[in-house]
């Protein structure tokens, strides 16, 4: 964690959700009781990081306000408290390292590592020179049994090794929609690699 | 070994489809109206005589937690939140059960909802969870086009209503009360209790927040009966639970065992064993990174659940088996953890703010020897003048993982000051 | 009533409690940042741990309701070693900077780590520096002492009612901020400076210039509004230096508005330190003797009736008791106490005071506010409102101009009209009124400073007496004055005599010819072109509008720089105590009026101030009972017309910075009034749950 701010003047001056996202709010807003439409707040910070290719800007914050009728303040307290709010431009492949323990015992160190060396910047450094690429270190992202691992966009890409990592990279670059997401060795999920030692297939 | 008959999560691997049609072939949302029409006293009764402690850490019953919503409901509605934060480090079970088992989590919404007379429930899912989310929303939606949810639930004349929210990045919102800071659209801190949730919890309402593999195994249970549950594991540590193996071991997996499983065995049998063979390991953290690490001689022989770990001075937590053979720099890999635990610290409460910033500090010096020794000490003081002076259970958490590591591994960090002094390299001994 | 004892002794304290206000009771100390009895409980600095028998982890005092016979040790190794831990938590990102802080010799957080700290630093770590966040004209920021106790966080959202101060991000990196960093839209914002416990927020333009403990301290009583804040003047020499608040729970709380608190830097400017003539239009410096003289030959060579005097906003009972002596000597009736010419009935208190008194409001359950914006007003009465609000049940409603009160608001209608409508027994406001147990009707001054003010007032109280706000013990009526000095002036009397001029009287005759000269007492938001060829004698402290129109100027003191007795709107008689001398050669009021009437061989009849209160406590008993509320006894006043297709009631305060000379004159004001229309003209910083 370190400091997070917005920052004034980057981005655009004004935010809209598209009529699509609005209808999408509605929806989510209706999820919670009257006058507790505050509750939806995550969710609209996250459809604008959605519509904004995977950043929030500051009109952004102001726009999720005004919507909720909640006080700027309060909503910039939720932008920065959560760090999958990013208050910076992103590359086009933004790639999220889990850095934590159960990772870093199987390899997230070397990950990190090929990130520097082929994005050219280090964490939380923004997008490299083309645009293409930019990471940042996450802690646990839940997946431990399938260490180590990253997420990009909606995906995690699982049970790396370093090999697998860069051509990962290349292949992200060219088509996100391209790879194969999940385990990255031949696994069933959590599964143990070599298949399950309970409820075999045709054993129960 | 617990047999697969008596497995709860039988799609756990997602070998299955996690659909409506599919779930149902695996007994779920089998006469479920008639499990409501039982009464409430009924349903809290037995999943009180099941033993079922909540599967999230603590390991508070169940049942028991459930009997804390007010008999009545007044003008203030009553809430069911699921907390499907999860982000221990080392555990990634729910994740399976929303995205391969998802409509036992549903099922068990209502009939934990009908319980405490609940007509809405709220499943907080982490943000980073967010194929998880959908697929949990998919079968949501399955179950109320099948009639499953809605105004009469399963037939049984009650109304419930299941939510997904989601966060956006943050561990302390797996602490309850902070979950519901969250899920009101605030930051997550926690809250000053009592009040607690059960008295005053979301929008100020009756609230119950129970982890998600609590609420997911409550329908079979009913539907199998408490002693068979209470049948499994030991007293006071009943049931199946779902354990996640990682680190050092040849095949890190998630499994569901017996409560009371040897570590050992655990390991052996579903993990493919220690890399490098058993007498290669050096320490396990065994449930979850908040719970202080055993030495191998611990690992030896302790069973896996709430009482044997107690008494080891670890705990069972969220049963989340991080394994670290003899290659590990277990420094560094603790010192990982206090930047964790600082990363996460809501920044609240004082002792934990500025302790979790300290402790890091220091490990990371501790971690290549540049310090005093007497700086161990001063460490370990620290670290009780955190535990047990914050809010919530943050602070503990952040304390006792560098608390097991001084207690069992103290000669290892005084051997890095030493070398490091003597101008050695500082971790080649370690190899 | 519950049992519990304290390091030893048992008490019984009220149910609900927490263990600290036990401890309290107690007489036992417990060091707390945090807590705060006016903001809601945030036992987020954990200062406040005791031990608890059978409770197994040290317990947030300030969080925890007593249970009865709960065994609470303050003084145990345990609480000891905890407190120390805290401290010592504290401490270490703080940068311990005491010799070059502003907060030194008053700090919570000095002062507990010499009585709680562990004396040491363990601490080898790079120390966390945080950026200075700009938070306005009025609080200097040095967010590297912050220790995150969030009083600041809590005022903002729960006292001055604006959500504008945040702790964005999280864990150590947390930080105390506004929005992009903008200036608080609170009337009320500075009392952040001293609810901050440490050095982060202190006060901008009293930064570097003292130190605490080098200050003469006054406690005095503030002119800047009508409420009659409890103020401590701090001065050094011949300079106030700052003002702080002083606790008067039935008043200001422990609150002050930033005008009360900054206005003071307008003592030092655009100062009337000297006896000036108009010579060839222009001002010239004078001796006082030449002064005088000139005064007093053109008081004697002028017909009484043709002579006038009129009372600014911030005049003393004693100097406008010497005014009315002097101009009862002289034969004159043209006098008035109300430059806004407000209808009010000087021998009727019941029609000017705020008769529910301030801190009655808190008992309200329904008010009606009346052609004004109590937030420009009257901030501090406002905040008392909506702190009622806050605890639930309240109905306001509104009939003027729609403005931003912090808290719910019915609009009900712009003017008279809906006034007059609502007192015929119509609309759903009035069955609101009737059916609450304590209605309240507030009528700003403005509401009545108008051609129809006593139609206005007759019908507001005709409303009152409808819904029966009137009852008991609870007179629900209430004129909210803007002025200082106006119910002490309406209880002297100070009004046109028989055949007497009035404000608008007077300075239509100074127009005409009628009246050929005119006394301003500091009298200041009068048209002051509109006197004609009118000789003006300025008796006042600053050059504002009032001295540069004069013909002669008479340099007065200050409420600071001399002994006054004030009324505040609810009729409290306090005393203004002197902090300072007047600058230069500016003499005290009455002692200009006790000089000139000697020229005039009329001497008022008292050598002395001491005699001079005696004299007027004899005329008007009632101004010598100090700290003290002389009821109103309730009865028929106003007058009844027809207010149909009156024209709306408009604001009598454009600009809340900027309401009088010694506010016009301060840069702190200027730099406020400027600031906020900056963010109005945003929209930045109004949005307010």
């Amino acid at each position: 964690m370190s400091v997070r701010r917005l920052v004034p003047g980057l981005g655009p001056d004004s935010f809209e959700f598209t009529p699509e996202n609005q209808e999408w709010a509605q929806k989510q807003i209706a999820k919670y009781p009257a006058g507790r439409q505050q509750s939806a707040v995550i969710p609209l910070l996250d459809q604008a990081q959605r519509q904004m290719d995977g950043w929030l800007p500051e009109a952004a914050v102001r726009y999720v306000a005004d919507y909720l009728d909640m006080p700027y303040i309060r909503v910039y307290e939720v932008a920065t408290f959560y760090t999958m709010f990013n208050l910076k431009p992103v590359g086009k492949v933004h790639v999220q390292v889990c850095g934590t323990t159960p990772c870093w015992l199987r390899g997230a160190e070397d990950l990190k590592e090929v990130c520097r060396r082929k994005m050219g910047v280090d964490k939380d450094q923004g997008p490299s020179e083309d645009g293409t690429y930019s990471w940042t270190e996450m802690e646990c992202l839940g997946a431990c049994v399938n260490a180590p691992m990253i997420q990009v966009d909606d995906e995690t890409y699982e049970d790396l090794t370093v090999e697998r990592f860069e051509a990962l990279l290349d292949e992200l670059a060219k088509d996100k929609s391209a790879p194969k997401t999940g385990p990255q060795i031949d696994r069933q999920f959590s599964a143990p690699a070599g298949g399950p030692t309970v409820l075999k297939k045709g054993d129960a | 070994m617990l047999r697969d008959e008596d497995r709860i999560f039988t799609n756990l691997y997602g070998f299955e489809s996690p659909g409506l049609d599919a779930a149902r072939t695996r007994g779920d949302w089998t006469g479920t109206g008639d499990l409501i029409g039982k009464g409430r006293d009924w349903i809290i009764d037995e999943m009180k005589a099941s033993g079922l402690r909540g599967r999230g850490g603590a390991g508070f019953p169940t049942g028991l937690k459930w009997s804390f919503m007010p008999k009545e409901v007044s003008d203030r509605p009553h809430y069911l939140v699921v907390n499907a934060d999860e982000s221990e480090p080392g555990t990634c079970k729910d994740r399976d059960i929303m995205r391969h088992d998802p409509h036992k989590l549903i099922e068990g919404c209502l009939v934990a909802g009908f319980a405490m007379q609940a007509h809405a429930a709220y499943i907080y899912v982490r943000g980073e969870f967010i194929k998880e989310r959908y697929a949990l929303q998919a079968a949501i939606d399955e179950a109320y086009e099948a009639g499953l949810l809605g105004p009469d639930a399963c037939g049984s004349g009650w109304a419930m209503d299941v939510y997904v929210h989601h966060g956006a990045g943050a561990y302390i919102c797996g602490e309850e009360t902070a979950l519901l800071e969250s899920l009101e659209g605030k930051k997550g801190q926690p809250r000053l209790k009592p009040p607690f949730p059960a008295n005053a919890g979301l929008y100020g309402c009756p609230t119950t927040v129970n982890n998600v593999e609590s609420i997911a195994v409550a329908p079979t249970i009913l539907r199998r009966g408490a002693t068979w549950f209470a049948d499994l594991g030991k007293a006071n540590n009943t049931g199946t639970k779902i354990f996640c193996i990682s680190g050092h071991v040849n095949n890190p997996c998630n499994v569901e065992e017996e409560m009371g499983i040897p570590l050992k065995e655990l390991i052996e049998k579903h993990a493919g064993g220690v890399r490098g063979g058993w007498d290669n390991l050096l320490a396990i953290i065994p449930g979850g990174s908040s719970v202080p690490m055993l030495p191998k001689d611990i690992c030896d022989t302790i069973t896996m659940d709430f009482d044997a770990l107690k008494d080891a001075q670890s705990g069972l937590g969220t049963a989340a088996v991080i394994v670290m053979d003899k290659s590990t720099d277990l420094v560094a890999a603790i010192a990982r953890l206090a930047y964790f635990y600082k990363h996460e610290s809501c920044g609240q409460c004082t002792p934990c703010r500025e302790g979790t910033g300290w402790m890091w500090r220091v490990m990371e010096r501790l971690a290549v020897g540049e310090a005093e020794v007497e700086e161990i000490d001063m460490l370990l003081d620290v670290t009780k003048q955190v535990e047990g002076h914050t809010i919530c259970a943050l602070g503990d958490a952040a304390a006792w993982p560098i608390q097991g590591l001084i207690r069992h591994f103290r000669p290892e960090i005084e051997a890095r000051i030493e070398r490091r002094k003597a101008g050695q390299p500082v971790l080649t001994a370690a190899e | 009533m519950v049992k519990v004892t304290i390091d030893g002794t048992e008490i019984e304290v009220e149910a609900g409690s927490t263990i600290l206000q036990a401890c309290e009771q107690a007489g036992r100390e417990v060091p707390r940042f945090c807590y705060h009895e006016r903001l809601s409980i945030a036992g987020n600095c954990r200062m406040c741990l005791v031990e608890v028998e059978k409770s197994p982890k040290p317990v947030a005092s300030c969080a925890m309701p007593v249970n009865d016979g709960m065994v609470v040790h303050t003084d145990s190794p345990q609480v000891k070693k905890d407190r120390e831990g805290v401290m010592e938590f504290l401490l270490i990102n703080h940068p311990l900077d005491c010799p070059i802080c502003d907060q030194g010799g008053e700090c919570d957080l000095q002062d507990q780590s010499m009585g709680y700290g562990m004396g040491q630093n363990r601490y080898d770590e790079n120390k966390r520096a945080v950026d200075e966040k700009n938070m306005g004209p009025l609080v200097k920021t040095v967010m590297t002492r912050c220790i995150h106790c969030t009083r600041c966080v809590r005022f903002a959202s729960e006292v001055a009612g604006v959500d504008e101060i945040g702790a964005i991000g999280r864990g150590e990196d947390m930080e105390i901020t506004t929005y992009l960093e903008a200036a608080l839209t609170s009337e009320l914002s500075a009392n952040v400076i001293d609810l901050c416990p440490v050095g982060a927020l202190t006060s901008r333009p009293f930064a570097f210039t003292a130190r605490p403990w080098e200050l003469k301290k006054t406690e005095t009583i503030d002119v800047m509004d009508a409420m009659g804040s409890n103020i401590r003047v701090d001065a050094r020499g011949r300079e106030v230096m700052r003002v702080m608040p002083r606790l008067n729970e039935d008043v200001n709380e422990e609150w002050i508005s930033d005008k009360t608190r900054f206005a003071c830097d307008g003592l030092k400017y655009q100062r009337l330190d000297r006896p000036y003539l108009k010579q060839d239009g222009k001002l010239v410096a004078a001796e006082w003797d030449d002064a005088l003289d000139i005064v007093a030959a053109k008081v004697k060579a002028t017909e009484p009736s043709k002579i006038a005097a009129i009372v600014g906003d911030m005049a003393s009972a004693e100097t406008m008791k010497a005014l009315k002596d002097l101009m009862a000597s002289l034969g004159s009736a043209n006098v008035d106490c109300r430059q806004d010419g407000g209808y009010a009935e000087a021998g009727n208190r019941a029609s000017y005071l705020m008769n529910s008194t301030i801190a009655g409001v808190e008992d309200a359950d329904a008010i009606l506010i009346i052609g004004s914006n109590l937030r420009a007003e009257a901030p501090l009465l406002n905040a008392r409102i909506r702190k009622r609000w806050l605890d639930g049940g309240l109905k306001v409603g509104n009939v003027g101009t729609p403005a931003d009160l912090t808290y719910t608001v019915q609009q009900l209608g712009a003017g008279p009209e809906t006034l007059a409508d609502l007192a015929a027994g119509n609309g759903a406001f009035f069955n609101i009124l009737q059916n609450a147990e304590r209605p309240l009707i507030l009528v700003g001054s403005g509401a009545v400073a108008r051609a129809d003010g006593g139609d206005v007032l007759g019908t507001a109280r005709a409303l009152a007496d409808k819904v029966g706000a009137v009852s008991g013990d609870w007179t629900g009526f209430g004129v909210v004055q803007t002025a200082a000095s106006r119910v002490g002036g309406l209880d002297l009397g100070l009004v046109p005599g028989d055949g007497g001029r009035d404000t608008a009287g007077i300075i239509a005759g100074a127009q005409s010819g009628e009246v050929e000269l005119v006394f301003l007492l500091g009298a200041d938001e009068i048209d002051t072109d509109q006197l004609g060829n009118a000789t003006v004698v300025y008796i006042g402290t600053h050059g504002d509008n009032g001295a540069h129109r004069a013909d002669v100027i008479l340099p007065g003191a200050a409420y600071t720089e001399q002994d006054g007795t004030y009324v505040n709107m609810e009729g409290r008689v306090q005393r203004a105590r002197r902090a300072v001398f007047a600058p230069g050669q500016a003499k005290e009021d009455w002692a200009i009026l006790r000089a000139l009437s000697g020229l005039l061989d009329a001497p008022l009849p008292y050598n002395s101030r001491d005699q001079l209160v005696a004299a007027m406590v004899e005329d008007v008993p009632h101004l010598g009972a100090l700290d003290q509320l002389a009821a109103a006894t309730w009865g028929s006043f106003g007058t009844t017309g027809d207010l149909a297709g009156a024209a709306p009631f408009a604001d009598p305060i454009a600009d809340f910075y900027l309401t009088n000379p010694i506010a016009r004159a301060s840069k702190t004001m200027a730099a406020c009034s400027k600031q906020r229309l900056e963010l109005t003209a945003q929209g930045e910083g109004r949005r307010n749950a």
